[in-house]
């Protein structure tokens, strides 16, 4: 972890909304005023959430096609080696790279690779499996699962000042605001 | 009456009065709630029972070889391939409700796609049995995977048997995937509402540290979606390989172009025959009437309807290619199947699979959930007799007349396919008791109102 536990006793602050609209008001809100580290955390996906929180550029969509690609590739060149190079049988001078038989393989491996990238690039991407984060240790965040709507603002934003970060918080008309201990 | 009907025709996707909390603890509670049911021991026990006699089926066969079937010349492939097709059709209505109706934005799947990507796991799982054992020495089994070996020998890869390794076990492996990203989530919720340290431990694990960001979110539907594009052209390869079995052979009945997609089609109609199965007594029992209404039921029993004319149509134009091609062997195969000794079961084919499903035009069926539920068990049934029809009638009377016999299925035939349900259903009742059978997250979507509705973003 780059950030230093001497500096920031807190991980950050973390306020609590009741439903989506307020949520997605808040943080468009701490958006404007210059935050970059934050996280708004939501029981289902909200739409517009991940660019009012600073999420700029999704990368999964490239790697699941680079998988696919790699893929059919390797579907196809695994058939190929086998049949042409490694193990070549003449069957009645029938040709040994009879490619039209080989395109199921071909696309059940550009399937299998893809889907493959797709759930273990998204785990990837987003840091899981991870045994520990601090937001864990609010003990509402277990709402977070249910019915509630939640924004941490993170101690390492360049803009962090606790009590001023608290305040501007409190002014979002949250149900309430915590400390996320580290 | 006429306008209840109305109503009923506009049965909401979740009932009026639900809020996040209220579907939240609904559906957790199924699976948190200390005490278990009593009908589920019932059914778990008489499930376990049936699957503990597929193990018996399978440990005789390893003892005492193939010979225990009734398969012989010419009839090489018996109940091992009825089954096997049986099964695999059966699990394409989860994935079709799970990745096709998702891209179709048919916001409806959402309370029944858990339950339907389990039975096609599970189905997927019986399924996979018989070819394996089917191979007659199954611990060799490993022989049909491309690996390096000291012989230097591969599978042939233009065999579709080979193609229906890949195709199956990808099928298998995407529908894991997807199921298992679905309950992520809700394995998260499940770890916050349980007081148990032991589960708690078990959810969190299994939710790998799920905490809902919206940065995650936004990951993860790009994921689902894309995984639902890929499981979409998956579920159709599968049965169309598994078509392939039969068609790429020259067997009057099999080689056939309309293969491909009639199989597809009663896959489909297979799949959501048993999903109405399942889904009916689920309902019931655990008081999910909120979550699947009516309207759930009557688009199943829609869907179903027109697959089966798909189906129906694909068997007249089985009859009608035989006539048009003039061929010998086809037109014998069409008699034989009508008239032929295996008459009674091409007929009750035809009873189960186009007749009974008929009734589902008559609006007051449809409105019946015993009804649904009857037509549906038809269904089942049917789609096994198809199976049947196809693998057999083909095969007992070949081209040459001198090597003609009959088939019929054994004692351990039998024991192994009733097994396989057992063996379904086993783990489908494991399912309903550590899983939350219903998504959560996604119900949540429904109580907004808003849906799989994607391009509303601002």
């Amino acid at each position: 972890m780059a950030h230093t536990k001497e500096k920031n006793k807190l991980y950050g602050l973390m306020a609590e909304f009741e439903n989506e609209t307020q949520l997605l008001q808040a943080s468009s809100k701490a958006n404007e005023f210059g935050f970059t580290k934050m996280d708004a955390y939501t029981p289902y996906p909200v739409h517009g959430l991940p660019e009012a929180v600073g999420f700029k550029k999704n990368r999964l969509p490239m790697i699941v096609l680079i998988g696919a690609i790699l893929g059919g590739l390797t579907g196809f060149f695994m058939q190929y080696f086998a049949s042409v190079i490694h193990y070549p049988i003449n069957i009645g001078g029938r040709p040994l790279n009879s490619w039209p038989s080989f395109i199921v393989i071909t696309f059940e491996m550009t399937i299998l690779f893809a889907a493959f990238s797709a759930v273990f690039g998204m785990f990837a991407l987003n840091n899981l499996p991870q045994p520990y984060h601090p937001v864990f240790n609010v003990p509402r965040f277990a709402l977070a699962s249910r019915d509630r709507f939640f924004l941490c603002i993170e101690s390492i934003d360049a803009q962090f000042e606790e009590e001023e970060t608290r305040k501007f918080l409190k002014s979002l008309n949250p149900m309430d605001v915590y400390d996320v201990s580290p | 009456m006429a306008t209840e009907s109305k109503q009923k025709n506009q049965a909401p996707l979740i009932e009026p009065g639900h809020t996040f909390g209220s579907v939240s603890d609904k559906i957790s509670s199924l699976v948190l709630n200390k005490k278990t049911p009593t009908f589920w021991f019932i059914g778990f026990g008489i499930s376990f029972m049936l699957m503990n006699l597929l193990l018996l089926a399978i440990a005789y066969l390893l003892f005492k070889g193939i010979g225990i079937w009734g398969v012989n010349v010419p009839v090489a492939w018996g109940f091992a391939i009825i089954n096997l097709v049986w099964w695999i059709g059966i699990g394409h209505a989860g994935t079709l409700i799970s990745a096709i109706l998702l891209l179709l934005r048919q916001e409806w799947r959402t309370s029944i796609n858990r339950f339907a990507e389990a039975m096609t796991l599970f189905a997927v799982s019986a399924a996979g049995i018989f070819p394996l054992i089917h191979t007659g020495r199954p611990w060799l089994d490993y022989w049909l995977i491309p690996y390096p070996n000291t012989m230097a020998l591969w599978p042939n890869f233009r065999s579709p048997l080979v193609w229906d390794v890949f195709a199956i076990s990808t099928y298998a492996t995407v529908s894991l995937l997807f199921w298992y990203v679905g309950l992520v989530p809700d394995f998260a919720t499940l770890r916050d509402r349980t007081k148990t340290t032991g589960a708690k431990i078990i959810y969190g694990v299994l939710s790998m540290g799920w905490r809902g960001s919206a940065v995650h979110w936004h990951r993860y539907e790009t994921a689902y979606l894309l995984l639902a594009g890929l499981a979409t052209p998956l579920v159709i390869s599968v049965h169309t390989v598994v078509s392939f079995d039969f068609a790429m052979g020259i067997v009057p009945g099999w080689h056939a172009t309309i293969f491909p997609p009639y199989f597809v089609a009663g896959a489909i109609y297979a799949g959501f025959a048993m999903v109405l199965t399942l889904a009916i007594p689920l309902r019931k029992v655990y008081g999910l009437q909120d979550f699947i209404t009516m309207r759930h039921l009557k688009n199943m029993a829609k869907v179903m309807l027109a697959t089966g004319l798909i189906v129906a149509y694909g068997y007249s134009v089985e009859a009608f290619t035989a006539w048009y091609s003039a061929t010998e062997y086809e037109g014998f195969m069409i008699l034989n199947r009508m008239t032929g000794p295996y008459r009674y079961v091409f007929w009750s084919l035809i009873i189960c699979n186009v007749a009974v499903p008929q009734l589902l035009w008559i609006s007051k069926v449809q409105n019946s959930v015993v009804g649904l539920f009857i037509i549906a068990m038809f269904v089942n049934v049917g789609m096994w007799l198809e199976r049947y029809v196809i693998v057999i009638t083909s095969l007992h009377r070949d081209f040459l007349p001198s090597s003609w016999d009959m088939y019929s299925g054994t004692f351990w035939d039998w024991a192994t396919y009733i097994g396989s349900i057992g063996l379904f259903l086993t783990l489908m009742f494991l399912f309903l008791r550590v899983i939350p059978s219903i998504s959560i997250f996604e119900m949540k979507t429904l109580v907004i109102g808003r849906g799989d509705k994607k391009e509303d973003k601002k």
